[in-house]
């Protein structure tokens, strides 16, 4: 990281909307959404206010994780589109103070998930925000074109812990279905972004696909993951979570999903760059309903094993 | 001797400290409310080591 900041004057004061900025907001919203499902999908009942209490200190994490990732990739933010208004590049909150904000919560959440919780939650915690922090931010991110799938396990974590929150187990197989479904729906996400706003990347210097490997590479890999995705969601529906709702909601969106890879797979530059990459556009929107309808189906299903209709 | 006038500084910062506040009242209150539900939960049992013969206690030791 070069410190973008240091010597820039910063002639208003910070708001407590540019610390909440640091927090990252859209990614702790998907946090909080997937965490409640894992939590509301395992077998165990939890107390409403030991619920509320543990998934807001997952939350709390997860933003300082993604404050810690602002601090250092303060350079790449500055030059991206995309990013340059974040808190640091636009000048509303020093570098340092984003570091210190971002190590305090940290330390904060694990020790009141592990107290609202359970040890194991307040562990597996840790694990994701250094995860999240050291070998994906700090180091892969910027040294392979990987760094997607590298990324993408970090913020598959929160269903686990929502899981563990709930039952205080790991070595099971449902919350690692939900953690490999986020984890295999994170890189056609992101590289079909990369594909459309492919200059922040170049720009950036961050070896996305794209870059590394081209673009005709980066539509096979879309492809080709997208297809393990569609076996992996489809399969989830015969598990402990899954049942008819899961089934029907997997098999539609699988099929559009994998439709939409098919689509971008057969495209070259030319014909995205004449319709301004449509194809792309839309597959990339796609891919946010897709995660959001498959965790909804889930926790349908949750929500109807009480009255005997949930799974099989 | 007289109070001070307040700094200007405080006038700048006054939105992020009442923000501040607020969280850190609602952060007592959570954590307040969290104590409450785990010490009247069926599973809740005193700590051997801080007991002092109420309740049942948990734990091998005994002081």
């Amino acid at each position: 990281m070069t410190d973008v900041t240091d010597t820039q004057s910063f002639e208003a004061e910070p708001q407590l909307g540019d610390y909440y900025a640091l927090l990252k907001p859209r990614v702790m919203q998907l946090v909080v959404f997937t965490a409640v499902v894992g939590m509301l999908a395992a077998p165990v009942g939890v107390n409403p206010v030991v619920g509320f209490a543990s998934i807001l200190f997952l939350a709390i994490g997860a933003g300082a994780s993604g404050a810690l990732n602002m601090w250092w990739d303060a350079d790449i933010d500055a030059v991206m589109k995309r990013t340059v208004n974040r808190p640091i590049p636009a000048g509303k909150v020093t570098a340092q103070s984003a570091m210190y904000f971002g190590v305090a919560l940290s330390g904060l959440s694990v020790m009141m998930l592990a107290l609202s919780a359970n040890l194991l939650a307040g562990a597996m915690l840790a694990f994701t925000i250094f995860f999240y922090v050291v070998p994906y931010t700090m180091w892969l991110k910027r040294s392979t074109p990987q760094n997607i799938v590298i990324g993408g396990a970090a913020g598959a974590f929160p269903p686990v812990i929502g899981w563990i929150i709930a039952t205080g187990q790991i070595a099971v197989l449902e919350p690692w279905l939900m953690f490999a479904l986020i984890f295999m729906w994170t890189p056609p996400h992101f590289w079909a972004l990369a594909l459309f706003m492919r200059n922040d990347y170049d720009d950036a210097k961050v070896p996305m696909l794209t870059v590394t490997h081209g673009r005709r590479a980066t539509r096979n890999h879309i492809l080709g993951y997208t297809v393990v995705l569609f076996v992996l969601a489809v399969g989830t529906a015969f598990s402990a979570i899954g049942g008819w709702v899961y089934l029907a909601t997997a098999l539609v969106l699988n099929v559009l999903f994998l439709k939409g890879a098919y689509d971008i797979w057969q495209r070259d530059e030319d014909m995205s760059e004449a319709d301004n990459f449509a194809v792309e556009r839309k597959f990339f929107r796609l891919s946010l309903w897709y995660l959001f309808a498959h965790f909804v189906a889930i926790l349908i299903e949750a929500a109807l094993k009480p009255v005997g209709l949930g799974g099989w | 001797m007289g109070l001070r006038p307040e700094h200007e500084i405080h006038t700048r910062r006054k939105g992020l400290n009442m923000g501040v506040g607020l969280m850190l009242g609602a952060f007592v209150i959570l954590v307040m409310l969290l104590t409450f539900t785990k010490i009247t939960s069926a599973e809740f049992q005193i700590p051997a080591s801080q007991a002092n013969g109420v309740g049942v206690q948990t734990g091998g030791g005994s002081n």
